[in-house]
């Protein structure tokens, strides 16, 4: 169960700070699928990376079954979220250089153990992705690239499934194959957390978190 | 999915990268490598040179060392034989002579037949006073033959003193007015003067030259004599103790003494012909140093360079790479990579980028190195050499990329991975 306590970030700006993220309170439990729908530059992919560890919030605390992830160290963190956490982007971030199903197995060289093999079979074939194993990213269409994105994050059996904004770049039948994974996911005892700006897209989760419109939060210190 | 397999195939991807810094490498560890070859090559053919002209100076010692013999052999040497409890100390002082051999011991020289030995010209010489003329004089008493051996060097030229005739040295001839065919009293016996001497310019000048038997009669001492010299020896001067064995087995109780400035002449002459062989080997040996030092000079300037110029390519070439993967890093970090994975991710790079530089650059620098070795034959594998080289390939490619590895370890993910 992944829990964001009065989460706050905000970036000194000249006299001002500005306000990234207004102050949240989130809870994903296990096999819940969550969203965060919010206009943009309302501080969901802040809110995402906080929840993953990668942002320090101001102030606040992030839970994970329990741990408190930013009072972990850097390499303490990094364990802890290749065990948990999955991460999806909008820009997929695939490593050019590797293949389709090398991109799927990254997540090996980033825990230094490699016994994915199989699993990364098994994603792929399930992602409809067997044709394409050998093909390097920049052969692939934007659905492809989404789904070994997706196959990556999920190689693990993460506890909790971040994604950011993941159908922004996909037509309307590859948005809704992603989406059909990530309910198949939850499906299976994982929580998925998507931040979106759509609110079609928002609407196919279990449960709807809203972040409002900043401008209305600025205010001079 | 391994970090090596990570890293093969960045290197696979991104060639130019990976072969603008492994060039720089190369570089840097061919002039490391072909400069010590270089230094290496230098030392061996001074090693070369100086044996070579060492065997030379030998061979020229050695014909000098002939040709002296050859000389040497043809004039012959001279020995004196005195007897052996005749203290020498005394004999060169003033003549003073106080031990005697028999006088057979002449004969039994002639007839042990030492080939080396000729002219044996026994004699008994005594410093006494001429009473009839108040004069001190040195009688010689020889058989037969008076040597005049400093007339002429090459051939000592023998004067026979017959019985009855005296040969008279130049200062007693002068100062009595005597001439050849004078007749003189000497101890009661009158002699002719055979021979008045031309000045020699030492004892002989005052002495006076008779038969044996008659020196015998006079100085009361028959059948004895106190030298036996030997003219005209035909051997080299280092067979002197050959020589000395041979007498000794037929004369006991003699020794054996070589006459004359010859033996010195020959030990002076090789002595500055070695001399001057080692001086000239010396000056070779300066010459080659010389050249060492400047050769050494220069490359312990220009290898030290090649390694900072080329530490500072790889570490901006490393540099570039980090930028160019901030992305890639930004998601292994956000896949869980710890610091140290990172880390290894660039210094793996680094690793083979040093090895293979290293290799190629010992291959390199070996190569030019030796490409005008001529007639040195060098192995190109110099396994000291060679690990110099890849270790200095290695540590220089690792500390160089140590820097853009730590900078990229450190690097936040949140913000690469918002981009766009
Ligand atoms: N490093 C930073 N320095 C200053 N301001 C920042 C920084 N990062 C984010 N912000 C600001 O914080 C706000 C929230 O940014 P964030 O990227 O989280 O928005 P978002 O909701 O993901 O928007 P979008 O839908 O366009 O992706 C933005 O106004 C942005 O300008
Ligand atoms: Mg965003």
């Amino acid at each position: 169960m992944l829990v964001l306590d009065r989460v706050v970030k905000t970036y000194p700006k000249g006299s001002r700070r500005i306000t990234a993220l207004a102050p949240i309170d989130l809870t994903v439990r296990a096999g819940e699928f969550v969203a965060v729908e919010g206009p943009s530059g309302s501080g969901k992919t802040t809110c995402l990376l906080i929840a993953g560890g990668l942002l320090d919030p101001d102030s606040g605390k992030v839970l994970l079954d329990g741990h408190d992830l930013h009072a972990m160290t850097r390499n303490q963190l990094a364990a802890f979220r290749s065990q948990n956490i999955g991460f999806v982007f909008q820009q997929y971030h695939l490593i050019p250089y590797l293949s389709v199903l090398e991109n799927i197995l990254a997540p090996e060289a980033a825990r230094g153990r490699a016994n994915g093999q199989a699993r990364g079979r098994e994603l792929a074939g399930q992602f409809g992705l067997d044709h394409r194993l050998d093909h390097t990213p920049a052969e692939l269409s934007c659905g492809e690239k989404q789904r070994t994105a997706l196959a990556r994050a999920l190689l693990f059996r993460p506890k909790i499934l971040l994604a950011d904004e993941i159908t922004g770049n996909l037509d309307h039948v590859n948005a809704q194959i992603v989406l059909g994974y990530l309910r198949e996911y939850v499906k299976t005892g994982g929580s998925v957390l998507l931040v979106t700006h759509d609110r079609e897209i928002a609407s196919q989760a279990d449960r709807v978190e809203y972040l409002p419109d900043p401008r209305e939060l600025e205010t001079p210190r | 999915m391994s970090v090596w397999r990570l890293v093969i195939k960045e290197i696979v991807r991104r060639k130019t990268n990976f072969v603008s810094g492994l060039v720089a490498v190369t570089l840097a560890a061919a002039v490391l490598a072909g400069s010590m070859t270089i230094l290496r090559l230098h030392d061996l053919r001074t090693q070369r040179i100086l044996a070579r002209k060492e065997q030379e100076t030998r061979q020229r010692m050695a014909v000098l060392e002939d040709d002296y013999r050859k000389i040497m052999k043809n004039l012959g040497f001279n020995l004196l034989i005195l007897p052996g409890n005749q203290k020498l100390s005394d004999f060169y002082a003033d003549d003073a002579v106080s031990a005697y051999i028999p006088d057979t011991y002449a004969t039994r020289l002639a007839e042990a037949k030492i080939v080396t030995i000729r002219h044996l010209l026994p004699s008994l010489q005594e410093k006494v006073l001429w009473p009839e003329r108040k004069r001190t004089i040195i009688l010689i008493g020889t058989r037969g033959e008076v040597p005049s051996m400093f007339r002429d060097a090459r051939e000592p030229i023998l004067v026979a003193v017959k019985k009855g005739h005296a040969v008279v040295g130049h200062e007693l001839a002068e100062s009595l007015g005597l001439r050849a065919g004078d007749r003189i009293t000497l101890f009661g016996r009158t002699f002719t003067v055979g021979q008045c001497n031309e000045e020699r310019g030492s004892k002989d000048d005052i002495s006076i030259w008779i038969d044996l038997s008659e020196a015998q009669g006079i100085l009361g001492k028959p059948g004895r004599i106190n030298a036996i010299l030997a003219l005209k020896c035909h051997c080299a001067g280092n067979e002197l103790a050959n020589v000395r064995r041979d007498v000794a087995s037929v004369l006991p109780g003699v020794q054996v003494i070589e006459q004359g400035s010859k033996v010195l002449t020959r030990a002076e002459a090789r002595d500055r012909a070695s001399k001057e062989a080692a001086e000239a080997l010396a000056g070779e040996v300066g010459n080659r140093r010389q050249l060492r030092d400047e050769l050494e000079r220069f490359s312990s300037i220009l290898a030290p360079l090649a390694l900072l110029a080329s530490a500072l390519w790889v570490g901006l070439v490393f540099y570039t790479n980090v930028r160019e993967r901030r992305g890639e890093i930004g998601i292994l970090r956000a896949l869980g990579a710890r610091t140290r994975t990172i880390l290894r991710l660039f210094l793996t790079k680094a690793l083979l980028m040093g090895c293979a530089g290293g290799l190629a650059g010992y291959v390199l620098g070996t190569s030019i190195g030796l490409a005008r070795q001529g007639e040195i034959g060098i192995s190109f594998l110099d396994p000291r050499l060679f690990l110099l080289t890849f270790c200095t390939a290695v540590v220089l490619s690792l500390a160089a990329s140590w820097a853009p590895a730590y900078y990229a370890a450190q690097q936040e993910p949140a913000e690469v991975l918002r981009e766009e």
